[in-house]
């Protein structure tokens, strides 16, 4: 592979100008060096103005996700080596951008907090001790509590580009993921925003959101399921009205 | 750029936490629940979910089982500490930790089970029983994301996400808020409040080989020290012994909790040839790879000057293996360790041994804080890996930490909402001529020229020093060596100057200030290092081997001067169980 890589970044500085601009750094690549390895010597050695997210370094704590050559990508995950000579970086599709590579987060944690993210017990809690749970009934959710809101499925989802105010891939799967907790009582309070027109209805099934997440959550399958438990509901409800009138 | 008063905007809470962690977001539902009427201000650079707690791997420890004990427990983390633990806080921590665990199980963190539906747990280095509770082996993940999760619940924690606290403010020797960057705007914001609690992790970044997450520069310590807050027992940094070689990766000590070995280029086990063996029956616990981390770190660096490392592009390792769990068993309990070594190390677990080497992990020592976790400064609490109560003495033993940041997060919180509740504001005015001082160090950053000195430059150097000098090993020459360079540093860091000059996320200048922790706890590691003239835990000094409790049963205090720290020491509370030899091996399981 060649020595150096070009990095074209798509650069936003809104103190100076309204517009975007391409800037081009050439940067060693070295084999065993990481895309946010490349970022972090242009900030180190070229151009200390370069604004971006990262922390962990080993993909879990989600801050570095950003559009690599089009494709949304955790940037400290993907290496040098599986890319050309150059790469382009801009920052994740679908969302406002504050600055350079630093999108907005606010829109969803907001999102987040609106589908009750946590356990609703079916009554108050006193005691000291903890839960029952089979290892079967932890498998039912297990894989919907691995999401790390790294928001690569907000950025490769059609729809939340079409409609900002959709809840979105990552936090309908959360919403899921307590549904399907047998601590949790919550579903219906929960459906109250889920099965709203900002919920899991505006999903088309485009399915992009599950096959960006780096962490293999599926989140186009959690919203299938929770489609057809609002139906269910929705049918349940409309059968015990008329038993009722 | 020069900072007029009233360009400050104020804030004004009844709790200040800072630091969205762990400890921090334990902290402010516990302050959330003491009393819901309280105005809780979540204060932090990065947005909670990318703290650091979100790296840990193996697990938290608390007792369980009818075959443990809080006695147990109390000894093995006191042993495991090198007697340098407080006792009384040791007691307090054991007693509840179950409680702090099962509350987690309530509020929906995803523990692994057992069968019958209770929660799981795991054998962990040191330890004498399986107390270590696990959700596979991305605990910190899911503690972290439940933690996070659940405060949505409560309507009056009000978060201050990627708000860079630049110090706190305290006058008279009492705490009454902080002064913060909002990095989105650039603004000055002045955050009031009676009581604050600092939750902002570890400094493992002021070494160049860590574990740790970029956001961990030591910050919060450094905010404390400067308050007049002393650091205790700062000479104390755990190498964790599994790491990937390059990036400095955790590969979780669950790995030999669940029977993984470590051999050397001869494919032998070497721990045994350091008072760890003998390697059979196995697994078999405190012994051989559930031996304590800095004796395993201490074999390492003994088997790499022996010769008997293997050589891998990225340097000298030993080698993981866990193949004979066989690849169920791997993708149940250790999922994460074979996604990052195949990612990171492009090695599949299940088919060949993984190459590792000791990374800086945890800073045993931090801001000195009482069993309820009140620091001497009035107002100011701090809890988590930036406090030192202290339960890790010399040495932490895994899964200690996780817990630790629940029990005193929850006790720091309850007590600064006890103290909140009663107390009075700062004067805002005051408040303001504070803030306005304390972001002087932020306008020089502005107005040194750039060019002479960078961040970038003045970091490599602080990381060749304490690589150097002030690592698993250390001596006088080598921690004297260290003492100059840093003072050196200190003194080119002020007239560090950036080129970014703008106000919107200005990730320039908040690297900066980083480095500049870095530096003020680097230099406090070096002085207390260099004044413990002795070996216990993980401080080793060369030139005096043993461990000396006549002289050296004592915290170090290290104090903020404005040049090199001055150190002092008390002694450490021992309330039930006087030092004795420290024993792993066949030795620990007779």
């Amino acid at each position: 592979m060649a020595d150096t890589i070009t990095v074209r970044v798509l650069r936003y500085q809104p103190e100076a100008e309204e517009k975007t601009f391409w800037q081009e750094y050439e940067v060693p690549s070295r084999n065993d060096w990481v895309i946010l390895d490349a970022l972090n010597y242009i900030k180190d050695h070229l151009d200390g103005s370069l604004s971006f997210r990262w922390s962990c370094h080993m993909a879990v704590c989600g801050s570095c996700g950003m559009m690599v050559d089009d494709e949304p990508t955790l940037v400290c995950k993907a290496f040098l080596r599986d890319y050309p000579e150059s790469i382009e970086i801009k920052p994740l599709a679908n969302l406002p951008v504050h600055r350079d590579l630093m999108s907005d987060m606010d829109g969803f944690t907001d999102k987040l907090a609106k589908v009750k993210p946590y356990v609703i017990p079916a009554e108050a809690q006193s005691s000291e001790e903890g839960c029952q749970q089979s290892p079967e009934e932890l498998a039912v959710f297990r894989q919907y509590t691995m999401c790390i809101n790294c928001l690569l499925c907000y950025a490769a989802c059609p729809q939340v580009g079409l409609n900002p105010g959709y809840i979105g891939p990552a936090a309908l799967s959360l919403a899921h993921r307590y549904n399907l907790d047998s601590r949790d009582t919550g579903r219906r309070e929960r459906n109250e925003v889920t099965a709203s027109d900002e919920g899991v209805w505006e999903c088309t099934f485009v399915g992009e959101c599950s096959e960006v997440c780096p962490k293999h959550v599926d989140p186009a399958g959690a919203i299938q399921q929770m489609k057809l438990a609002s139906s269910l509901d929705w049918l349940l409800d409309k059968l015990v009205r008329r038993d009722k009138s | 750029m020069g900072h007029q008063e009233a360009t400050i905007r104020t804030i004004k809470a009844d709790v200040i936490v800072v630091g969205g962690g762990g400890a921090g977001l334990r902290a402010a539902i516990a302050a959330a629940e003491a009393d819901s009427s309280l105005n809780i201000a979540l204060v932090s650079k990065v947005y909670p979910m990318r703290s650091h707690t979100v790296a840990a791997e193996g697990g938290a420890a608390g007792v369980v089982g009818d075959n443990d004990s809080f006695e147990t427990h109390f000894r093995d983390t006191v042993s495991g500490g090198d007697w340098l633990c407080d006792q009384d806080a040791v007691d307090l921590f054991v007693q509840e930790a179950p409680k702090a665990l099962h509350e987690l199980d309530r509020w929906g963190c995803p523990w692994s089970r057992q069968p019958d539906g209770r929660v799981a747990v795991r054998p962990f280095g040191g330890m004498k029983i399986e107390r270590t509770w696990y959700a596979a082996d991305k605990s910190g993940f899911h503690i972290l994301h439940t933690l996070f999760q659940t405060s949505l619940k409560y309507p009056s924690i009000h978060r201050h996400d990627e708000f860079f606290v630049v110090d706190l403010l305290v006058e008279d020797g009492v705490c009454g808020g902080v002064v913060a960057i909002e990095l989105k705007t650039g603004d000055t914001v002045a955050i009031l409040a009676p009581a604050v609690v600092m939750a902002t992790g570890g400094a493992g970044r002021a070494f160049p080989f860590t574990t740790n997450g970029g956001i961990n520069t030591g910050d919060g310590m450094a905010m404390a020290y400067r308050a007049g807050v002393p650091l205790k027992d700062m000479e104390f940094v755990q190498y964790h012994p599994t790491c990937l070689p390059g990036t400095g990766i955790l590969l979780t000590e669950g790995a030999r909790g669940e029977g993984g070995i470590l051999v050397n280029k001869d494919g032998y086990r070497y721990l045994q040839d350091y008072n760890l063996g003998p390697p059979d029956p196995w697994p078999r616990k405190k012994a051989m790879e559930l031996g304590p981390r800095d004796r395993l770190s201490q074999a390492f660096w003994h088997e790499q000057r022996k010769g008997n490392a293997v050589k891998h592009e990225a340097g000298d390792v030993v080698l993981l293996d866990i193949r004979h769990l066989g690849e169920k068993k791997i993708n149940e309990r250790l999922p994460l360790v074979r996604e990052l070594a195949r990612t990171y190390a492009g090695v599949d677990p299940v088919h060949e041994p993984m190459p590792v080497r000791p990374a800086v992990h945890y800073v045993m020592g931090g801001i000195d804080t009482n069993i309820d976790a009140a620091t001497p400064v009035r107002g100011l609490f701090a809890a988590g890996e930036c406090a030192c109560v202290s339960i890790n003495g010399a040495n932490r033993l895994g899964s200690n930490s996780l817990t630790e940041l629940l029990v005193f997060g929850k006790r720091a919180g309850m007590n600064a909402a006890e103290l909140a509740a009663t107390a009075t504001a700062m004067d805002e005015a005051a408040a303001k001529a504070l803030a306005s001082k304390a972001m002087q160090r932020v306008d020089a950053l502005h107005s040194n020229p750039a060019g002479t000195e960078t961040a970038a430059g003045l970091r490599q150097e602080l990381h060749d020093l304490m690589e150097g000098c002030v690592g698993i090993y250390r001596d006088e020459a080598l921690l004297e060596k260290a003492a100059s360079g840093i003072a050196d540093l200190r003194e080119r860091y002020a007239s560090l100057g950036v080129t970014d000059h703008s106000k919107v996320f200005n990730t320039e200048v908040a690297l900066a200030l980083e480095l500049g922790a870095m530096i003020e706890v680097g230099e406090a590691m070096v002085h207390s290092a260099l004044l413990r003239r002795e070996s216990r835990g993980a401080h080793q000094r060369l030139d005096y081997t043993e461990r000396n409790d006549t002289e050296f049963l004592v915290h170090s205090l290290a104090y903020y001067t404005g040049s090199a720290p001055r150190i002092e020491h008390r002694p450490v509370t021992i309330t039930r169980w006087e030092p004795e030899e420290r024993v792993y091996g066949g030795a620990a399981n007779g």
